[in-house]
């Protein structure tokens, strides 16, 4: 019984010095010794509790109740994968089982002159420097557990270039996969990529589970936009009923550049999203769409920040959510003008409509503002169903839970719009009309 | 058709309807009357099912069947069709594909097949013409950021697609102006028919000028205290509501 009653932050923090121990030079290293700091901090900081402010509606006790493997194998293969397929989907897709590279399941259509795709290890490996200098390098003043944990335990994701001046045709699609099949696992894949001068790409990070047993996911990934870079980046997560998610997206735009990020959780027990933008470039636009619909039990907390760091940019965002049930939902948006950031443009929008009394949605904007020439503006809604614009679909012969899902379908459609991937924007389509007309 | 018989309707505690009788025939075009709060809007919800009105008596038969206790659904797939005085905005779903699911539905409750979408799209070509509707508005959402007359007009095409046995104008002439107002009038009166009947609701005079009416009904604290042709209409147009108010106060 002894070994149930130690925690899971200890139980980390003893991992990894047992994994250090049998390290032979490598410990001595610029990247090693990143991940030792970010042990450092993750054990000074510890697990959230809901007293920390950033925390405070997003209780973290059930995730760390139980232990996970982290180092599970698994048998998956191409055919299981198949069935995690999205129809039609010409792109560049990259697999990762429970948070590892898997190189071997992956398909890359693009030319290698125009993307560089390669496991971060075999990245460092090629070049230690470049790659141990990128490694935490926009993460690293985040005085947050989860990353600093992600940090110490990075596992083998990807290490994604895209050169200056390309223009990448097909997407790319990094699909993780939980295996949960069999036993509780956990993964924390890192993800870092770097996006040339006048490039163009979109990307897409999606999430899944196999199985029932539960599955933890702390992700970091890193996003690196130079200059007149244009990048779009979507997230979607439809994973298990047992699903526990904390993700964190961290981007630095460069001067002239555009990044625009959408973010959609369709299913999974706890998600929590870590979206922060640094618009560290003159001329940059952001845009953050997202889209929730918890039911059941679920939780959903989208934590965003814009943070302008230079005068004459943009950052928008519009966050949607549908919410049932005894579901929960969290926004909180952060936007900084610090005080060089003259003449910035920065709005925020979240809408939501709960359609339980049992379910809550807390919102929370959250502006500070150091300079004295700028147009911010935010607002937030929580409301019910139209009741009059039900009666009027209805006044027509649809009947009520065909305009219900119609309504909804509708009030999602403004942020679906704005993915730009079709395949992708298609699954999502059918999978929330699927979820629209179950209830 | 329709027989309304000593219908009482009230909101939240208050009795707006009480106890009205009304025969319409197929074919008839009838219209209510009345001065402003005499419960014209409140008859036309109660019969196309808005469910803030509670019934507290009597009965509705249309086409056989007592409507009263279905869903506003069941009785727009059974042929009522309610103009509304303020078509409601809906910002995400187009105008097109709003007709091709109600078309569809009604079809499922009548156990018919769906229409294709080429079938569809062809037989709403045809309407969106009867009417003088653009083409272009059809793709726009459902009367999100349409004029004021562009609404109006837009229920009429809706009629004309849906083709229901009783259409129920609801003060249908509000907010138009006249070439606006000429306009619905037109698309009301192509879709005329022997079989099809109209209730127009409407304060004033100048609608009944094109929509030319067989009978006209006067509606005054919740009751039909006058009926006659459709010179009633043109009576009260020249002399107001109050010779009519002072007519009921002093038989009341």
């Amino acid at each position: 019984m002894s070994t149930e009653t130690i925690d899971l932050k200890t139980r980390l923090i003893t991992d990894f010095h047992a994994r250090e121990a049998v390290m032979n030079g490598e410990a001595s290293s610029e990247f090693h010794q990143k991940k030792r700091a970010g042990l450092a901090l993750f054990e000074q900081l510890g697990f959230p509790t809901i007293k920390h402010e950033e925390w405070k509606y997003s209780n973290v006790r059930d995730l760390i109740s139980v232990s996970y493997d982290f180092n599970a194998e698994s048998s998956i293969g191409l055919a299981e994968l198949e069935d995690l397929k999205v129809p039609k989907q010409e792109a560049n897709i990259l697999y990762f089982v429970n948070g590892r590279y898997k190189a071997e399941l992956s398909t890359i259509i693009s030319p290698v002159e125009k993307i560089t795709i390669s496991a971060l290890s075999e990245a460092y490996k090629n070049d230690p420097v470049k790659v141990a200098s990128y490694f935490n390098e926009l993460t690293k003043d985040a005085n947050d557990a989860f990353t600093a944990l992600n940090t110490a335990f990075t596992q083998d994701g990807v290490f994604i270039h895209i050169p200056d001046n390309q223009s990448v045709e097909h997407p790319i699609i990094l699909r993780f996969v939980s295996d949960a099949r069999e036993q509780n696992v956990g993964s924390q894949p890192r993800n870092i990529i770097s996006v040339g001068k006048n490039a163009h790409v979109k990307l897409a990070e999606a999430f899944r589970t196999l199985g029932d047993q539960r599955s933890f996911t702390n992700s970091v990934t890193e996003i690196h936009v130079a200059e007149e870079a244009n990048v779009q980046y979507y997230k979607v997560q439809n994973e298990s009923e047992n699903a526990y998610h904390v993700g964190t997206t961290q981007v630095r735009m460069l001067d002239g550049s555009h990044f625009y990020a959408g973010t959609v959780t369709l299913n999974g027990k706890f998600t929590r999203n870590n979206l922060n933008i640094v618009l560290d470039g003159e001329h940059c636009d952001a845009h953050m769409y997202g889209l929730y619909f918890p039911d059941g039990s679920q939780h959903v907390d989208n934590h965003t920040v814009a943070d302008h760091q230079k005068p004459n940019s943009e950052s928008n965002e519009l966050y949607k959510g549908i919410l049932r049930d005894k579901s929960k939902g969290v926004f909180n948006g952060k936007i900084f003008v610090r005080p060089d950031a003259q003449k910035t443009n920065a709005f925020q929008s979240c809408k939501n409509i709960v359609l339980s009394p049992d379910a809550t949605m807390n919102t929370k904007p959250q502006l500070e503002i150091f300079a004295d020439d700028v147009k911010c503006s935010h607002g937030t809604t929580t409301g019910q169903i139209d009741e009059e614009a039900l009666f009027y679909m209805r006044s027509r012969g649809i009947s009520q839970s065909e305009a219900m899902s119609l309504l909804m379908f509708a009030f999602c459609a403004d942020v679906v719009q704005q993915i730009k991937i079709d395949s992708v924007r298609e699954y999502l389509e059918n999978v929330i009309t699927q979820k629209l007309a179950s209830k | 058709m329709l027989s309304i018989n000593d219908l009482r309707a009230s909101i939240e505690g208050k009795e707006i309807l009480k106890g009205i009788n009304l025969e319409v025939k197929p074919g008839e075009v009838h219209a209510i009357m009345g001065p402003n709060g005499s419960g014209k809007s409140t008859l036309a919800s109660v019969l196309a099912g808005r469910e803030e009105y509670e019934v507290t008596g009597g009965n509705v038969v249309f086409d056989g069947k007592e409507i009263l206790e279905m869903a506003p659904e069941e009785r727009a797939a059974e042929g009522i069709f309610l103009a509304f005085q303020y078509p409601v905005e809906i910002p995400g779903v187009t105008t097109i594909n709003f007709l091709k699911t109600a078309v569809n539905e009604i079809r499922k409750y009548k156990g018919e097949a769906p229409l294709d979408a080429a079938q569809f799209l062809k037989m709403v070509r045809e309407k969106a013409k009867l009417v003088s509707m653009n083409d272009s508005l059809l793709k726009r959402a459902l009367n999100e950021g349409f004029s004021g007359g562009e609404k109006k007009r837009n229920e009429i095409f809706q009629m004309a697609v849906l083709e229901p046995k009783l259409a129920i104008l609801d003060e249908t002439d509000s907010g138009l102006d006249i070439d606006a107002l000429r306009i619905v009038a037109e698309g009301v009166n192509s879709l005329r028919s022997p079989e099809r009947s109209t209730i127009v609701v409407t304060h004033y005079q100048r609608l009944l000028d094109y929509i030319v009416p067989d009978y006209v009904h006067v509606l005054y604290k919740g009751r039909i205290v006058k009926s006659g042709p459709k010179e009633l209409a043109l009576e009260l147009e020249e002399k107001g509501y109050d010779w009519i108010k002072a007519e009921v106060e002093a038989v009341g």
